[in-house]
Order: structure tokens, then sequence, then C-alpha cells
């Protein structure tokens, strides 16, 4: 019973299969602007520009390492 | 648990999504036959004979719109010469294609395929892409992404194949 169960359910997930990931030529929806992790990137590297600076952290916003100041 | 046991690669076989046949060089170009804006039939059988180079295009891509001065370049140079430029826009939205268009016009040939068909077909990976054919209807280069630093490669290999033609 349990068993039977089991395989009805991996049966079910089998379904999410076909949400395939959007092929390349269909990523219009993707590569609109509001569809940016930054909405405006000037002022994201401004930002970080300040952020680095104050806390005397260049590199530290992001990337590994950094912290020493030493710029 | 031991009864499912025998159920588990059946379970794992319709999961697995089958690998998709690229279309790589030396490969046999696969048909399509789609319209222009004025709704004109561009097929690849017609164009047998002369050397094709059909790329892949979007509004939202980039690279393509660099690439569209060098191909219009390309189709004034070698258009009489025996090359045929076919830019497939595959876009969803035809509006957003006439924009694209309005700021980067195209000498060349240009066809819609709005349900992604033939970049399907052409197992596309990457936006642009471009694929030289021969006069046999056979791709012989692949190319992915357009970079400035390639097009006098890309040149010369066009004109070699007009040559031997």
């Amino acid at each position: 019973m349990k068993a039977t169960a089991l395989l009805l359910l991996l049966c079910a997930f089998a379904g999410c299969a076909t949400f395939d990931p959007p092929k390349p030529w269909e990523k219009g929806q993707l590569a609109k602007p509001e569809m940016q992790f930054d909405p405006d990137r000037l002022e994201t590297r401004m930002n970080q520009h300040v952020y680095t600076s104050k806390e005397g952290a260049s590199g530290g916003d992001a990337i590994g390492g950094g912290g020493c100041g030493c710029n | 648990m031991r009864r499912i046991l025998p159920a588990v690669p059946i379970v794992i076989a319709l999961i697995a999504a089958p690998p998709a046949a690229a279309a790589g060089a030396g490969e046999a170009a696969p048909a399509f036959a789609l319209q222009t804006a004025a709704g004109d039939t561009v097929s690849l059988e017609r164009l047998r004979g002369k050397v094709v180079y059909v790329d892949f295009w979007a509004s939202w891509c980039g690279p393509c719109r660099r690439s569209f001065p060098w191909m219009n370049e390309m189709h004034r140079k070698y258009g009489g010469k025996g090359l045929a430029i076919v830019a497939v826009n595959v876009d969803k939205k035809r509006a957003d294609a006439e924009r694209f268009l309005a700021q980067v016009p195209a000498e060349f040939t240009i066809v819609y395929d709005m349900p992604g068909t033939t970049p399907a077909a052409y197992a596309v990976k990457g936006m642009p892409s471009s694929y030289l054919i021969d006069a046999a209807g056979r791709i012989v280069a692949v190319e992915q992404g357009f970079r400035d630093e390639r097009a006098a490669e890309l040149e010369a290999q066009v004109r070699t194949m007009i040559g031997a033609k």
C-alpha cells in the first residue's frame, strides 16, 4: 500500500518534467529591464562605491575577501 | 520497498527529458518556410544553390542590434554574388520586432517565427545564433553570439564559400 502510494507520488512528480526552463529564444520577458535585479545599474554602483568607501571595505560588498581597506 | 524497485527505472525514464538533437556543422540544415512582413514565403529549399546565412534574432537581444549593420554590409557586398541572408525573428510580439527594425534598418530578408519552431529545429543555444549553410543545404559553420572580432573571419569564410561554388 505504502509502495503504491510512493509510486503514484513519483509518477505525479514526473509531470514536473514538462516544465522546462525557457529556451534561449524564449527569454524576451526575462530580458526586460524590470526583470533585472538592479532597477538602476548606475545607482547601484554609486551605492556600492559609497558603502565600500565608508566601511573601508574594498571588494567587501559582494566578492570574497576584501575588507582590508586597501584600495 | 522490494516491490516498487522495478518501477524506479520507468519513473526515471519518464522524468528524464530526451536530449535535443543539435544542428551542428556538417549536418543537413533543417528545412523551414517562413513569412516575411509582406507575406512572401521564404523557404530554405528555394534558396538551394546559394550560400545561406541564417540568423536568429530578437528585439530584446543586445548583440543582435550590433550584428545588423554587419549583416547589411555583407548583404551589400555579397548579396548579388550568391549569398542570401535570412534573419529569423523570434519575438513573441510583432510590434517589438517592428520597433527594432525602425531603429536598426535591415536591407536583407527578415522572416518571422513567433511559435519558435525553427530555432527549436536548429537547437539554438544562445541569442543571436547564425548558421552558414552551403549551396547543397549543409551547415558549414555555427556562430553563437556576435563579436566584432569574429566578423572578419566569418566574412572570409563566406567569401571562400561563394568562390568555391
